[in-house]
């Protein structure tokens, strides 16, 4: 008998069970670090997804961490969607967190209507033009957007450190931190003693709008030709380049609002570990819920369950937070190669 | 595993044609037993039983996909079998791989060659069976070019591959099996490739070899060719042998209702109503193919409402540039295009549709969204139509997808992912998609490539009737027959440029296949002559 890898398909019923069937595989290969931890893998699982659900504070907690991914999440499905492999999240996010901080900075005059609306604005725009590089790159000289978008990443963060280092280091504490915000320049909170602000329903809302934009509209249709066969697309008389160009900037401005929200909603400055890799979790959450909204909305709040548990499983049995940390990586790559095999099947097949 | 057999068996029994009595006494030299070969859900060979006589010359016949490649690619060792049985001079033998096959003696030419273009003709030849640590370069070399002689495969032992012409290169293929010493030589569909006189040449070889006493299996659809150079007929169908014939025996109507399973009524052109304005122009167009080497050298030419021009070439002498001009895909360096009396030269896809061109192009899989439904694909060229404020209209376009469906028979659902369409149901996707326009100009590439004889006439009537209608069709096709068959005026294309343009009753297979190897220069009287330039 021979194992033989044949293409096909994985049946239509399997397709939306197959994150799950990623999330359980990833238990059962990070079992033996938790046993190797010294803690039982049944209890640390438990304290891991339920317990957070289990009062109110780490609940709305969940949420809290789930905002930036559930963004960063959004804009790597725009640019998925439409065929532009943004790997930049991470620089966009970073950018965006600055120049939101600049107007943040500035806005003790100003009236939080405005200075909110602003720093979004200013975000968003910020994070837009660091993917234009790349897409400019891509659709004029055709240089493979993957290098371009990563590599800019580092970019981003040295500029951030410079700021923070330079002109924005905090003059209190002299650390390589920007000074508070401007207290109008804050989003309001929706829950008392929870870190729970508006920028959830933000995120919730963009999720949303993103979703009919791409799933209900003509330019929708035309943006998922293009991401799916180029070729066919220029054929079809679908402007290629164009539509390329715009979900390289949307996803970038998405990704720039999300560094706005974290700035304006829970540091209230600008740290250099301000993101802390949110850009980079943004791919894992868009391929877990297969670039549906539905899905990335899933994907983000269980993300943000396993940061929220990873915190209290260390507390609860004394393992390390990076346990946490292993068991995301070793879902992403578990999810990446189900979902690669969803493509094939596996096949005994007796020798001749 | 004893396997279940084919059907046709009994539907069809296998002709009682006497065969000749030193045939019935010797063992056949190939003979193949219950074949069995599975791709996914389809079953390739279901029970397939072949023999092979010495010295003969033995055609397999049958549509696309009836399963003749992967019978002798099981045959060669390229594929392995899920059951079944091979004997060769009556031993039984297991073929692993082709390494196993050659040393049996068997040879394959398949229909993508598999030469090492850098290296010259002997090279190749002899690559892999050089023996010796030293190469005997003079000794090889005149090898070749004896059995070249012998088998009158005339081609240079010294010439670079990469130099020469598909013809030339078939003809490597056979001399690199004959010097593996090769009893048994498989052609996978040989004359695809090949202009009419090319043809001839090879059948010229294919009858020498057999007087040498090599077995020749020669794999085909075309009927005419068949029962001129073949001494028997094995015709496929749907996985399974049909029937064996003797090939002196049988009739082309017998036989052409072995392949399909039925008859079926061939279209026939309707008398041209009259030739109206020229609709599209082209004058003296230049482009340059993917690698920016100049491909088209200033092409000339008109076709009139109501008309088919047929467009005759061998492949890769500018007739794919030349339709991805008029599809709007690819640049006219110099020149002019007009379709209607407007100015398209460097039109976009988009304008091209707006000035009344059709576009069916000759890679099928790059004209649709495989992934996209075919209610969306349908919709892709007009989606502007298919909008509400901006909100897509699910339901027209379902309707739209449902009426074209029953108007064109596809055998499909709106719904279905266009990938998982056959060839046939792919091609009337994009023909009712453009034909629904009811385009002024058509520009149609192989529309019936890989396609079975009931698609192919199904799409020959409906050019036809575009022609009733008044459109003015460019149908470029390297299948000769279909272009007599359809086309009231033949042009040919060599070296990216027009090098003749006659009406379709003058034409003859010879005529076209000297102009299309390039041997010979005809214009057409008062037609434009800007070929001869540059």
């Amino acid at each position: 008998m021979a194992l033989k890898v044949e293409r096909r398909a994985a049946p239509l019923w399997l397709q939306p069970l197959l994150p799950l069937l990623a999330v359980v595989i990833t238990f059962v290969l990070t079992s033996a670090l938790v046993l190797l931890a010294g803690a039982n893998p049944l209890r640390a699982y438990y304290h891991f997804l339920i317990e957070p659900l289990s009062s109110r504070v780490s609940a709305l907690e969940v949420l809290v961490k789930a905002t930036p991914l559930l963004l960063t999440g959004i804009a790597v499905t725009f640019a998925f969607y439409g065929g532009f492999w943004n790997i930049g999240a991470e620089g966009q996010f970073l950018v965006g967190a600055a120049a939101a901080t600049a107007v943040g900075l500035n806005a003790h005059a100003i009236p939080p209507w405005v200075a909110l609306p602003l720093m979004a604005l200013s975000g968003f725009a910020a994070g837009m033009a660091w993917a234009l590089i790349p897409a400019l790159m891509k659709t004029r000289l055709h240089t493979d957007e993957v290098v371009t978008t990563l590599l800019l990443n580092t970019v981003a963060l040295l500029l951030v450190s410079a700021l923070l280092n330079g002109p924005w280091r905090d003059p209190i504490s002299q650390w390589p931190q920007s000074p508070e915000i401007a207290s109008t320049a804050i989003l309001p909170k929706l829950a008392p003693r929870t870190r729970l602000h508006l920028g959830f329903l933000i995120a919730l809302a963009t999720a949303l709008v993103v979703s009919v934009l791409l799933r209900r509209t003509v330019f929708g249709l035309r943006m998922r030709a293009v991401g799916l066969q180029p070729k066919a697309a220029r054929f079809a008389g679908i402007p290629v380049e164009r539509m390329l160009l715009i979900s390289a900037l949307a996803s970038g401005g998405i990704a720039g609002l999300a560094g706005m929200v974290e700035v304006a909603g829970i540091h209230y400055r600008l740290i250099e570990a301000i993101s802390g890799g949110h850009g980079y979790t943004g791919i894992l959450v868009a391929m877990l819920g297969n670039l549906s909204a539905l899905g990335v909305v899933l994907a983000a709040l269980f993300i943000g369950l396993i940061d929220t548990g990873s915190q209290t499983v260390s507390r609860a049995l004394g393992v390390p937070v990076y346990l946490g940390e292993i068991i995301q990586a070793t879902l992403l790559l578990v999810t990446l190669a189900v979902l690669l095999l969803q493509n094939y099947r596996l096949r005994w097949e007796r020798r001749g | 595993m004893r396997s279940p057999r084919c059907a046709y068996s009994a539907q069809f029994p296998t002709p009682q044609v006497p065969i000749p009595l030193s045939m019935t006494q010797q063992t056949p030299i190939v003979s193949m037993r219950g074949i069995h070969k599975r791709f996914g859900s389809v079953l390739a060979n279901q029970g397939v039983d072949f023999d092979l006589q010495a010295g003969e010359i033995h055609a397999l016949l049958g549509e696309n996909g009836a399963g003749k490649s992967t019978l002798m690619r099981v045959l060669y060792g390229l594929y392995r079998p899920d059951a079944g049985s091979i004997a060769v001079d009556g031993r039984p033998v297991l073929i692993r791989s082709p390494r196993d096959a050659i040393a049996l003696g068997i040879g394959m030419v398949t229909q993508h060659f598999a030469l090492a273009a850098p290296l010259s003709v002997t090279e190749n030849v002899i690559l892999g069976q050089e023996g010796r640590l030293w190469l005997d370069r003079k000794s090889a070399e005149a090898q070749v070019a004896a059995a070249a002689q012998r088998f009158g495969l005339t081609v240079n032992p010294r010439a670079q591959v990469r130099a020469l012409s598909i013809g030339q290169r078939q003809r490597v293929e056979i001399l690199k099996a004959l010097y593996r010493q090769a009893r048994v030589l498989i052609l996978d569909e040989p004359t695809a490739v090949l202009i009419p006189q090319e043809v001839e040449q090879l059948f010229e070889t294919l009858m020498r070899l057999k007087a040498e006493g090599v077995s020749v299996v020669f794999i085909s659809h075309k009927l005419s060719e068949v029962t001129r150079i073949a001494d028997r007929v094995t015709v496929m169908r749907s996985g399974c042998v049909v029937g064996s014939v003797s090939a002196a025996q049988a009739s082309p109507a017998e036989l052409a209702r072995m392949i399909v399973g039925q008859t079926i009524m061939s279209v026939s052109k309707p008398r041209q109503l009259s030739a109206g304005r020229p609709m599209l122009i082209l004058d003296d167009v230049w482009a340059d193919d993917d690698k920016g080497a100049p491909m088209l050298r200033g092409v000339s030419l008109q076709v009139n409402a109501g008309e088919i021009v047929g467009l005759a070439g061998v492949a890769g002498n500018g007739q794919t540039e030349l339709a991805e001009l008029i599809e709007g895909t690819r640049t006219c360096r110099r020149g002019r295009i007009m379709v209607d009396g407007t100015d398209v030269t460097r039109a976009s896809p988009a304008r091209m549709m707006q000035a009344g061109v059709g576009r069916i192009p000759e890679d099928r899989h790059a004209s649709v969204v495989g992934d996209l439904t075919v209610a969306e694909n349908m919709a892709l060229e007009h989606l502007d139509e298919f909008g509400r404020c901006g909100l897509l209209d699910r339901a027209r376009l379902r309707r739209h997808a449902e009426q074209l469906i029953a108007e064109y028979q596809i055998k499909a659902r709106p719904d279905d992912r266009i990938r998982t369409l056959s060839g046939g149901n792919m091609q009337k996707v994009i023909l009712a998609r453009v034909l629904e326009r009811q385009p002024r100009v058509i520009v149609i590439s192989q529309p019936t490539r890989g396609l079975d004889i009931r698609a192919t006439e199904y799409i020959h009537g409906k050019l036809l009737d575009q022609r009733q209608r008044g459109a003015a069709i460019l149908l470029i096709s390297e299948d000769l027959d279909e272009l007599l068959k359809l086309a009231d005026r033949i042009a040919v294309i060599y070296g990216g440029r027009i090098v003749g343009v006659m009406p379709a009753e003058s034409a003859t297979p010879e005529r076209l296949g000297l102009l299309m190897a390039g041997m010979q220069h005809e214009h057409e009287a008062g037609g434009p002559d800007h070929g001869a330039q540059g």
